[in-house]
């Protein structure tokens, strides 16, 4: 039983995370925590955009707040996301990663850590290796990996680097993607 | 139940235990997500290939335990960090802090310093720095000391720069450096005000009182608990009417302290002390 999806995505990311979102039903009832490398100065267009455009409830991850089903959150600018035991997030403002911060890799091995085998984790378009080893780490844990197929992305390292590092369970398009997470929730529901 | 996750979390209890009882500084209420992390990375930069390995080395090697230490403090810190947060400071605070003939502010946790210099330049442009004792205060003395070197390496200054004008800097940010080499130095004059102490806000209590206490991105790697005790201990040290800055995403609404309080700025998280 999936508890959490975790997704990256750096350039190319705003569209490529609203067209998975879309078809995603409102009442698709599992938490979806987004990193997407921004500038540390981006105000919160991104939320509001994706607020328009798909179904879900989209907010900016606060520190210490429950993580709960059916809400997307994304990572504010400037922080990296962490998640606790007890299913609350946590927020650092220490050194980046991957030369990012938020880092995919920091938010995926924090979620594989606490989620398990009960994780999927997504990894998108971009043009650097983030998430490549969270995503490896979240297989380890017996989590789902899926990546974008690379030719489909619009910057096609990040993808690449995933699937040499971490071997995903699926490499798809956006909208098979979708299609496989409706799937999944529904068998588990 | 010989479970592998189970045995890595004993280790990290012992390890904060053993750190506290023979060294003093206690991690215990810190988020215990970020500590994981910490240990993680410490873990690989000393190829350890266990908790309980990096405890005996920490135990017994007292530079080990510094660099655990700074691992700890997280000294990643910018000049302007936030620049609309300093740009409200400017707009709605520094017109109030300027009706006082004098000024005790603390900036705890200042880590390596960028931030206690962003504000003393700031309150010299607005003639507030001569009337001033700066607090800048950290649990981490290897931080301390670079803060009042104030050294920093030439690199970050174009963003540091850029930063400076878009918080409403007054003139031009290289007045305030000398560039040498691969560094700068920041102007001597600006340090005269300042003094920096050690101060843990975990073990240490209020130790002057304050019209503003500016301690950003340090609360979000407490729990709930140390936050809530930390909050209090700034409450006891400000003045009715004083002026309490954290960072953007931390808040003080979920504390006991909270209805002491009227945000200034919901935003920037900047809150002023009522009067009871």
């Amino acid at each position: 039983m999936y508890k959490a999806i975790v997704i990256g995505a750096s350039a190319g990311g705003l569209y490529a995370i609203r067209d998975l979102l879309k078809p995603l039903p409102a009442e698709f009832n599992i938490p979806i925590i987004i990193v997407q490398h921004l500038s540390p100065h981006s105000d919160n267009y991104m939320i509001e955009f994706l607020n328009k455009t798909t179904n879900l409830k989209v907010k900016e991850v606060d520190e210490k707040e429950k993580i709960k089903s059916g809400q997307v959150y994304i990572a504010p600018p400037n922080y990296h996301v962490l998640i606790e035991d007890n299913e609350t997030f946590s927020l650092s403002a220490d050194e980046k990663v991957n030369y990012s911060r938020p880092s995919i890799d920091v938010l995926f091995y924090s979620a594989a850590d606490v989620y398990k085998k009960n994780l999927i984790g997504i990894v998108l378009t971009g043009a650097n290796d983030d998430g490549a080893r969270g995503l490896f780490e979240i297989r380890k844990s017996g989590g789902l990996g899926i990546v974008q197929t690379p030719a489909t992305a619009e910057a096609s390292q990040m993808p690449n680097a995933a699937i040499l590092e971490a071997n995903p369970d699926h490499i798809l398009n956006i909208s098979d993607i979708s299609k496989l997470l409706k799937q999944i929730i529904k068998e588990q529901n | 139940m010989h479970d592998k996750d189970n045995r890595e979390k004993i280790e990290i209890d012992l390890l904060i235990e053993a750190v506290r009882r023979y060294y003093g500084y206690d991690f215990s209420n810190y988020s215990k997500a970020h500590i994981k992390r910490r240990m993680a990375v410490f873990l690989a930069k000393h190829r350890y290939e266990s908790i309980s390995e990096m405890q005996h080395h920490v135990l017994h090697n007292s530079n080990v335990f510094e660099d655990f230490l700074n691992n700890f403090s997280i000294n990643v810190t910018e000049m302007y960090r936030d620049p609309d947060f300093y740009k409200e400071f400017r707009e709605k605070v520094i017109p109030i802090l300027n009706t006082y003939p004098y000024l005790k502010i603390w900036i705890a946790g200042c880590a390596t310093g960028e931030e206690v210099y962003s504000f003393a330049i700031m309150l010299q442009e607005e003639s507030l720095l001569e009337r001033s004792t700066i607090y800048a205060t950290d649990f981490n003395s290897n931080a301390l000391q670079k803060a009042s070197r104030a050294i920093y390496s030439i690199d970050n200054i174009k963003s540091y720069t850029t930063n400076y004008q878009k918080s409403g800097g007054k003139y031009s940010f290289s007045d305030y450096y000398m560039a040498n080499y691969n560094s700068v130095i920041i102007d001597k004059s600006l340090k005269k005000n300042i003094v920096f102490a050690e101060h843990n806000l975990v073990t240490d209590s209020v130790f002057t009182e304050t019209n503003l206490i500016v301690c950003r991105n340090v609360l979000i790697y407490f729990d709930r608990e140390l936050q809530d005790k930390v909050l209090s201990l700034f409450n006891s040290s400000l003045i009715t009417g004083g002026f309490l800055a954290l960072g953007t995403k931390e808040t003080l609404q979920f504390s006991a302290v909270n209805s002491n309080y009227s945000a200034v700025s919901k935003e920037n998280k900047i809150y002023k002390k009522n009067s009871i």
